[in-house]
């Protein structure tokens, strides 16, 4: 019979991630394998963690590769650990690196590991792009075939048009909807302003500029050597733009709805390639090791909408949830992280957040709570530094875990949205 | 106990050779008694159908013949005869009447291989450790039981000569591309593989028809006696390209290889064992036997008296300093000890170029296949960098290559203390400045010794490891088996200025400046050199070094010595003139495209000297030997290596002293010490009071006293 442990708690001991860049920039020669185990390995080493003491490697991606399905596996296998630690890769969309990160927190409370090391990784540079069914299953037929003649006849039958690639797009399977898409439908449906979107992204920029120029984000970022002699280095994020402004971004035009729309490629965030690893630790073991962890993971929640709605509205359903599983309310945390697929997503799930109606419409006796930009986002957001889809969950994780230090905050929250129309959140403690 | 047991599996003997308490087999008198015996007891028993032959080893098949039993040797026709006996054994496996199939895992070297070929068949395990080879001429001997004669028919004349010719082994699948052997499988279907072959010749008969190989090109060179003429011809003229003509073993094997294929195997064999004798006593396969025997006894050999201090393991290594050498110690611990590798750098942009320099050390195994892609994903996985010592607290081992400059390497030292664990050593890669001075400001002096590598890391062969005066043995001895590990022979030599390698090379390095600045042509100086056997002269030495850290090295040699060690000041000016050497692609040489392109005409005019061939090539090689030869004595005196095994390896590995010379010590043992002090005397009174012989050479002499006690075998 299994039998559960009372009183064990997970704690995060560090986060390492590669400079996030966007796709076909610095790193559109890496693999996400590659992406991965690079910030594992760096994490490894700036923590002076055996790779001996780790139980278990969770990933997420998003998008893998059909060349090396597994990535967590393949992160495992670095030479750094010994060969037997066993690794699976998750797909929780957009909230995967947090996703791997919660599961790694489940194993350890339920005293079935010590010390587990989880996070992301994408490569939206290295995306699959795949052959037509018909081409395929032409192919596949010619390699069972017995005779050449057979063959031949087997691939004869191969038109130009199956000849084109098929590229997938980043859209949802069920509805046909694209992302961007939705977030011009969130935008017009909730009365999401342009100019409040473009204050979003400037402030996303600005803060990302500050934290980058005060070492508070590079300190977590492992420098990449790229370029034929790995002497082109990069050391931050590469979306970044200090100089961004209200009028630069107000020049763009809308990607979506050409007419009426307000999305562009100024206010949502850019397809981006990136890896980002954090150790987590049971606290006890954290402590044994000599660790002083940086914050403990209170609680999380998940939740799904129908992605023919409003496909980026999980969060406003699983905020609070996590918080109620926290024992919390809103004006009990000091620090807000809100992932920015789009700004005008994220200021649909702010104002769904403030709202009575919504309130109404979940339950609660009153709103959520009122954003504080003051507390929120304070080191920017995934419009500025980027959004690898797999690894953004532990980015934000390990950035709000370190803000949460620096400031002394005690509790600090983490919202997620992601494809499928599922939200994702969780509540870190200073421990 | 016997070393070989018999088996029956289904009418087929399956002997298993398995050398009671020994690592690896080899074809001693017993065994090879005992296996005569065996033959004759299997060919009268009429169960037996045919035979297998198996090794018991883990990882070896036959590792060759008995080398301790070939030194024994005393005259030509001893060894005459011992190679006529091999002959005639192997001989009659080549024979026996039934099938005799050769089931070959692990190393199937020298003798092994012989006996394998002599075999009806062969199968191979496709492990890396299954190699098959003929080492024979690095022993300055040929292969004497029959390989010189069934390699060229059973593979080809080219495809043989490459093997015989360059003592060189192969591994399994090469060996199965070459038709060394007739199958290769996965280890765990050797037995039964081999034995369903031994079934199968039993039978059909036991010849087995083998493809012809090579082609068109096989049958116009291989097939055809104008081709093998014109093969002949071209694989002397390699060999004297290779060895200078000093080494005589290549091309007696190629004679005995002709006369076999030429004139009958009869003939071949008889040739061959009259070669074996005549080269088994030779001085220049006495020289390589005795430095085979100084390499063996130096990899057993941890460097402090045995018991005195037991060598740590080296799990994680970090390396300050990502230039040239530190990314060359880097690679190479990665590439041959497999181990995590974390280079520290001030820049980051230092760092990525050092990490993509030491990469390149896989990328050139991968290559050349020494390694698979997948092993070169691994290992490269291994290599990471920092500028700021995260991830030094985990290293066992530091070896720092920062700019040689006492301050800098202090500095080193003490943030090496402040971020590494307690028991970690500290290795400084320095060739000029004593390791003491660079412990002294240590907290844990007793930790802190010197790493010298010398340039390009992964290929020079040495490695001087350097106490300082608290050095621990066990530091030491971490040290030297870590040096193993990275495929180094270590010696462990004293902290005087230049420790050995570079001590002996000054003088000599000097008088070549000297030399050159009383007009004697660079041509002339170098090209006296290799004929002497080195493998680049003096002055090319030089430029491949760099003239900056020659000159600098030159400096601190002559403040160490005194007026002894004082260099000409070709340096200096050649230096003033922004001549840096290969390096800089302008030095005593031309370099066009990174190639050597001749001497730099320019460089007479510069140091204000008309060439001319004023000093004969007697005097010149006197000069720079004889320079060299005193300053080795003066440096054993001052007991700057431990042992004269240790000196002369160092200055064969480090300086590429001609091999088939033995080494600067075992030189003077030949020479007589007599004759050096007399010599040098001549060169004082003629050159100046630099070659004043050194005082223990002169009581060598008065004594009749010799380095080495084995004498002239």
């Amino acid at each position: 019979m299994l039998t559960i442990p009372s009183g064990r708690r997970a704690a995060i001991v560090a986060g390492v991630r590669t400079p996030f860049a966007r796709s076909g920039t610095a790193l559109k020669d890496a693999t996400a394998v590659a992406l991965a185990r690079h910030a594992t390995r760096e994490l490894l080493y700036r923590t002076n963690l055996s790779g001996a003491d780790v139980d278990e490697v969770i990933f997420g991606q998003v998008i893998p590769s059909v060349l090396a399905p597994n990535l967590a596996r393949e992160v495992s296998l670095l030479p750094q650990f010994p060969k037997t630690i066993p690794a699976y890769t998750l797909n929780r969309a957009c909230a995967s690196g947090a996703q791997a990160v919660v599961n790694a927190a489940d194993q350890l409370m339920l005293g079935r590991a010590d010390v587990v090391v989880a996070g992301g990784a994408e490569s939206l540079s290295d995306i699959p792009i795949l052959h037509s069914r018909r081409f395929s299953a032409l192919l596949l037929e010619a390699s069972k075939a017995r005779t050449l003649t057979q063959r031949l006849r087997v691939l004869s039958r191969i038109r130009p048009r199956d000849l084109v690639p098929v590229t997938p797009a980043i859209a949802e399977p069920s509805t046909g909807e694209s992302m961007g898409q939705s977030a011009e439908k969130m935008a017009q449906e909730n009365g999401i302003r342009r100019e409040d979107q473009d204050r979003i992204a400037l402030l996303s920029h600005q803060r990302a500029a500050a934290a980058t120029a005060d070492g508070r984000l590079t300190a977590e970022i492992a420098p990449w050597f790229g370029g034929r002699a790995m002497d082109q280095v990069l050391t931050s994020d590469n979306g970044v733009r200090a100089d961004s402004s209200l009028e630069a971004l107000a020049k763009l035009k809308p990607v979506f709805d050409r007419r009426y729309g307000s999305v562009t490629a100024g206010n949502a965030s850019p397809l981006t390639d990136g890896a980002s690893a954090v150790v987590l630790m049971a606290e006890e073991k954290a402590r044994a090791l000599g660790y002083r962890p940086v914050a403990t993971v209170r609680s999380y929640a998940v939740a799904a909408v129908d992605p023919g709605w409003q496909l980026l509205m999980g969060p406003v359903f699983a905020v609070p949830k996590a918080l109620e599983r926290a024992g919390l309310t809103w004006n009990d945390l000091g620090l807000v992280e809100i992932h920015e697929a789009f700004a005008s997503q994220v200021l649909s799930n702010v104002q769904a957040w403030g709202s009575q109606a919504w309130a109404d419409r979940l339950g609660l006796r009153a709103p959520v709570g009122e954003v504080n930009w003051d507390i929120t986002n304070v080191m920017g957001g995934s419009i500025a530094i980027g959004h690898p889809f797999g690894a953004t969950g532990a980015r934000i994780i390990t950035t709000l875990a370190n803000e949460m230090q620096r400031r002394d905050v005690q509790f600090g929250l983490v919202s997620i949205c992601a494809q499928g129309g599922m939200g994702f959140a969780m509540v870190l403690e200073r421990s | 106990m016997s070393i070989f047991t018999v088996a029956d599996d289904q009418g087929v003997a399956i002997v298993t050779i398995d050398r009671p308490g020994a690592p690896v087999n080899i074809l001693d008198a017993a065994a090879k008694a005992e296996f005569e015996a065996l033959l004759e007891r299997l060919r009268h028993d009429g169960a037996v159908r045919a035979v297998v032959l198996l090794s018991g080893k883990p990882d070896n098949f036959i590792a060759g013949a008995d080398i301790e039993e070939f030194v024994a040797l005393k005259t030509q026709a001893a060894a005459e005869a011992l190679s006529r006996d091999g002959q005639a054994m192997i001989g009659r496996v080549a024979d026996f009447p039934k099938p005799v199939v050769a089931a070959i895992h692990g190393g199937c070297l020298g003798g092994g291989l012989e006996l394998a070929l002599a075999c009806h068949y062969r199968v191979a395990t496709n492990h890396p450790k299954t190699q098959l080879g003929l080492p024979e001429v690095q022993l300055g001997i040929l292969p004497g039981a029959g390989g010189c004669q069934r390699l060229p028919r059973l593979i080809g004349l080219r495809a043989a000569l490459d093997i015989i010719l360059a003592g060189k082994s192969e591994r399994a699948p090469k060996a199965f591309r070459l038709g060394m052997v007739d199958e290769l499988v996965p280890p765990p279907l050797l037995r039964s593989v081999a034995l369903a072959a031994a079934i199968r010749l039993a039978a059909s008969g036991r010849e087995v028809r083998r493809p012809r190989r090579g082609g068109i090109t096989g049958a116009l060179l291989d097939r055809n006696p104008l081709g093998r003429a014109l093969v002949y011809r071209m694989a002397r003229k390699s060999v004297l390209v290779r060895t200078g003509g000093h080494y005589p073993a290549p091309l007696s094997a190629l004679e005995a290889v002709r006369t076999g294929l030429e004139r009958g195997m009869q003939a071949g064999l008889v040739d061959e064992h009259r070669r074996f004798g005549e080269l088994a006593v030779s001085p220049v396969s006495r020289k390589l036997v005795q430095i085979f025997f100084a390499t063996t006894a130096l990899k057993k050999d941890d460097g402090v008296p045995p018991g005195s201090g037991a060598p740590r393991p080296v799990r994680r290594m970090g390396v300050v300093g990502s230039g040239f050498m530190g990314a060359g110690i880097a690679g190479t611990a990665v590439a041959q000890a497999g181990i995590e590798v974390r280079l520290k750098d001030a820049e980051l942009v230092r760092v990525g170029k050092g990490i993509h320099a030491a990469t390149g050390i896989l990328d050139g195994r991968l290559k050349r296949r020494r390694i698979t892609p997948q092993e070169h994903q691994r290992l490269s996985a291994l290599l990471s960098g920092t500028v700021d010592f995260s991830g030094f607290a985990l290293t066992d081992l530091v070896v720092e290559a920062v700019f040689e400059e006492l301050g800098v390497k202090r500095t080193v030292v003490a943030e090496l203390e402040g971020v590494v664990g307690e028991r970690a050593i500290i290795a400084t890669n320095t060739s000029t400045i004593p390791i003491t001075d660079i412990a002294a400001g240590a907290r844990h002096p007793g930790r802190v010794l010197g790493m010298h590598f010398f340039s390009p890391v992964d290929r020079m062969p040495l490695l001087e490891v350097i106490p300082g005066a608290s050095t621990t043995p066990e530091a030491i001895a971490t040290a030297v088996q870590f040096g193993r590990r990275m495929g180094k022979t270590a010696i462990v030599v004293a902290d005087h200025p230049g420790f050995w390698v570079n001590r002996i090379l000054s003088p000599y390095l000097n008088e070549a400046g000297h030399l050159l600045m009383e007009g004697t042509p660079i041509e002339a100086i170098d090209r006296t050199m290799t004929r002497f056997g080195f493998p680049v002269g003096p002055i090319a030495l030089l430029d491949e070094v760099g003239l900056d850290v020659a000159g600098k090295a030159g400096g601190v040699m002559h403040a160490a010595y005194g007026e002894r060690l004082a260099p000409a000041d070709a340096i200096g000016r050649m230096l003033a003139d922004g001549r840096l050497g290969r390096k800089g692609g302008k030095g005593f040489y031309r370099y066009e495209g990174g190639k050597k392109a001749g001497v730099d005409v320019q460089v007479y005019r510069l140091l204000a000297i008309t060439p001319s061939d004023r000093v004969s090539p007697q005097t010149i090689e006197q000069r720079l030997v004889y320079a060299m030869l005193n300053e080795a004595a003066m440096a054993a005196g001052e007991s700057v290596v431990r042992s004269p095994r240790d000196g002369d390896i160092g200055a064969l590995f480090g300086i590429g002293f001609p091999p088939f010379r033995g080494g600067p010590l075992r030189m003077i043992d030949d020479l007589g010490a007599a004759h050096v002090v007399s010599t040098l005397r001549a060169l004082a009174a003629e050159f100046g009071p630099r070659f004043a012989p050194a005082e223990v050479l002169v009581a060598m002499a008065e004594q009749g006293g010799r380095y080495y006690d084995d004498g002239p075998r």
